[in-house]
């Protein structure tokens, strides 16, 4: 077994006591207090506006990453996971504003909304497990430019190249696609953990909150 | 465990593959469970002027609008007191009976509720659901289907797998991407090899819903498969859907005149965080009688993609074979999954193909990766091509009909090799980036995306987008073989067009031979009512099954 059982008890021990606590009503939702995680602090900032900057993509990260997560799923911390990708894109000249969504934890209508408001009209979206997609303003929410859906091969130099590639689509340039990684084990590995930790993070989700702002200072 | 001493018996038997696998406990509250949770609702029905007023415990005003989707549109009213008042073992004991024809089970299941048709599935065991699949499905003669994908995306690959793939058996190929705008040349890659290896192959480019109408009302694919649909309403609405726009889109293929078929799966509720704490069984009754209620003529399901969930909590391998069953009993064409990797170990993965395999079901794979799993774009399949010969083994020492044929080497590249020049024809002749002689060399002979080299991806990719953008339909890729000495292939995407006017394809279950003959559930019906009827595999097709070209043959020696 390379599930850890002690996370896992964990993980099943805290969202059971959450849902205890929520009495069922409403989900838990996370303040807006600066969220301390070892390596970076991410502080809300208030709504996440509409940007103008042509020289910008936004990265829209899921309800509790960062917070309740502090590592994907193979336990790259996330810190590193965001290091990496601002150091891809700023390889390229190009900076990266970072939002929480709080309304979905679906990781296509996260980047979506992302490119959306970015001003160069380039997103990425990443989940708290590591699941991440790179996103354009005006394909269909479940279309996308690159798709990075197993969560369990995406290692950090990957995290790296998506900073940059999406650098490289705000700059107007056709960039070779990542290289996929696939494993096909992947799946009997992991996927009952990776449906524990969506239950977990969906937890967080509030449909009727507006993304956030995030300033993101590294440690 | 540390310091504490290890039996190496316990040793040898973590060092299993069945160890690599994640399997968790059940959780009830979030609906980490496969079937008959106590969570799930109660059957009941009540019917007022027609109209179901109460469903499973719930009156109509608090239905969710998938409720009253099933209620308005996938339960028979009129048939439904009767249905109902039947007990949940009464109707198990129908479908494996083999005095009542299908007919009379159809009739009662789609009077049937939600609870009603996941109580019936919990009365019966393993053994009695392959009973029922045999009698149940709708088409007599099972069939099978392919993925055909390249971590690569590299077209002339996909070409010369897709013609491999089809002159092996299987009649319907489907392939995904890496990258998503290589989607255009994945679809007219497999649209041109499915023709080579077999006339009248059935090709689907799984992709974002409106880019896979579009590529079908262009004649590059012939029929859909993953029009996804889900048993609560937040994942629906997650996905920016409704059950009348998932008809919406259905009807929109329908008066295209192409086949298309729903997707849904145990697992995906929970796996998205919002199973509402109903098990995995129920909520997929729900997606097929939303199916059922869109008029669609069948479902792909059996957890498909999120079968890591199922297979990870106690009796869900079970569940997912009674979600094909009730696809089946709802009188829908079902393409039974076992199409993504759930397990290191063979047992289990053998293990879990086989209700399908050995009671037959229209699809028994949708599908079985035509390519090494490195190369499976659908993150890996339960079965690959290097197990090819297994299934191969098991149709014969069975005598199982499952869909496929023993082939020779030479055979087989000969047809590669033409699909890979016909795809470099193609190209040629639509000015996209060319296809050498190398890599048609080179596709022709090898084994996955690790032997071949590289194309330069971001001219493919623009060109790609301008196959979109120039509006090329399948008649331009039939008129470019044409002119480039491949008549026969051209003349075989021309059947294909016509299929979408003729329409006989659009019948339930329904695969087009090479002669052009649509079989379905309407000419091939499942007469199945217990021994000495139903499927009988014929002898021409039994001489092929057993000439599998590494036996020893008594004449030889």
């Amino acid at each position: 077994m390379q599930i850890n059982p002690e996370l896992l008890e964990k993980i099943v021990t805290e969202v059971l006591a959450e849902l205890g606590a929520a009495g069922g009503s409403t989900a838990a939702v996370a303040t807006a207090a600066p969220e301390a995680v070892a390596g970076i602090k991410l502080t809300e900032k208030g709504p996440a506006e509409r940007g103008t900057d042509p020289k910008e993509v936004v990265l829209a990260v899921s309800p509790a990453f960062g917070t309740t997560f502090k590592t994907t799923i193979i336990g790259l911390p996330l810190a590193a996971v965001l290091r990496q990708v601002f150091a891809g894109a700023e390889e390229e000249g190009i900076h990266v504003r970072v939002i929480r969504v709080y309304h979905t934890a679906d990781v296509a209508f996260m980047a979506h909304y992302a490119a959306r408001i970015s001003g160069s009209g380039i997103g990425i979206g990443i989940l708290s497990r590591g699941t991440s997609v790179i996103h354009q303003r005006d394909l269909a929410p479940l279309s996308n430019l690159e798709l990075f859906p197993q969560s369990p091969v995406i290692d950090l130099p990957t995290f790296r190249a998506i900073g940059k590639n999406a650098a490289k689509y705000a700059k107007g340039e056709s960039p070779t696609p990542v290289p996929t990684n696939n494993d096909p084990m992947a799946r009997p590995r992991y996927q009952g953990l990776a449906a524990l930790l969506h239950n977990k993070e969906a937890g967080f989700q509030d449909r009727s909150k507006a993304p956030q702002e995030l300033s993101v200072s590294f440690e | 465990m540390a310091g504490t001493k290890r039996s190496k018996r316990f040793e040898v038997l973590e060092s299993r593959p069945v160890h690599l696998d994640g399997f968790i406990g059940e959780w009830i509250e979030v609906g980490l469970y496969a079937m008959g949770s106590p969570q799930d609702p109660k059957p009941s029905i009540r019917i007022e002027g027609g109209k179901v007023v109460e469903m499973d415990g719930k009156a109509r005003a608090d239905f969710s609008m998938i409720e009253q989707f099933v209620a308005d549109y996938a339960i028979n009213v009129k048939n439904a007191p009767e249905a109902m008042a039947k007990s949940e073992v009464e109707i198990s004991r129908m479908l494996v009976d083999i005095n009542v024809p299908r007919s009379e089970c159809t009739r009662i299941f789609t009077a049937l509720t939600p609870a009603k048709i996941a109580r019936v599935m919990d009365c019966m065991n393993i053994v009695e659901m392959m009973m029922a699949m045999q009698k149940m499905r709708c088409r007599q003669t099972p069939a099978n289907q392919a993925h055909v994908t390249s971590a690569k995306d590299h077209p002339v690959m996909l070409a010369a797998d897709a013609a491999e793939a089809t002159y092996r058996g299987f009649k319907e190929i489907e392939t995904t991407v890496g990258v998503v705008r290589y989607a255009p040349f994945n679809a007219l890659a497999l649209l041109v090899g499915g023709q080579v290896g077999r006339r009248g192959t059935l090709s689907q480019d799984a992709l974002e819903e409106a880019f896979e109408l579009q590529v079908g009302m262009r004649g590059l694919t012939s029929y859909a498969e993953t029009v996804s649909v889900y048993g609560t309403e937040r994942v629906f609405v997650d996905g920016d859907d409704t059950p009348w726009s998932k008809s919406f889109l259905a009807s929109a293929y329908a008066s295209r005149g192409l086949k298309m078929r729903f997707t849904s799966g145990t697992g995906s509720e929970v796996q998205m965080g919002a199973a509402e704490g109903k098990s995995m069984l129920y909520l997929e009754t729900l997606c097929v009688m939303v199916t059922k209620g869109a008029g669609v003529q069948g479902l792909q399901n059996g957890s498909i993609s999120c079968i890591g969930v199922p297979a990870a909590v106690p009796s869900g391998i079970r569940a997912v074979a009674a979600e094909n069953l009730i696809t089946m009993c709802l009188d829908l064409e079902v393409a039974s999954g076992s199409d993504q990797t759930f397990s290191h170990s063979d047992q289990r993965r053998t293990a879990r193909t086989m209700p399908q395999f050995f009671a037959g079901t229209d699809w028994i794979f949708s599908g079985y990766s035509s390519t090494p799993n490195y190369d499976n774009m659908f993150a890996g399949s339960n079965w690959d091509i290097t197990d090819v010969d297994d299934y191969l083994a098991l149709q014969r020492d069975f005598k199982i009909d499952g869909g496929l044929r023993p082939v020779k080497e030479e055979d087989v590249i000969a047809i590669r090799n033409k699909a890979a020049r016909a795809i470099q024809a193609v190209f040629a002749e639509l000015g996209f980036p060319p296809i050498t002689d190398d890599e048609v060399e080179a596709c022709t002979y090898a084994n996955g995306s690790k032997d071949i080299g590289d194309r330069n991806i971001p001219e493919d990719l623009k060109a790609a987008e301008r196959l979109m953008k120039d509006a090329v339909t399948g008649v331009d890729v039939a008129k470019a073989l044409a002119k480039r000495g491949f008549r026969d292939v051209a003349e075989s995407i021309i059947l294909m067009m016509r299929q979408r006017v003729a329409g006989d394809y659009l019948q339930t279950s329904a695969w087009v031979a090479s002669d052009g003959t649509v079989y379905s559930a309407v000419n091939d019906a499942n007469t199945y009512m217990g021994p000495g009827t139903g499927y009988k595999i014929p002898d021409d097709r039994w001489e092929e099954i057993k000439s599998i070209p590494w036996a020893i043959r008594a004449e030889d020696i």
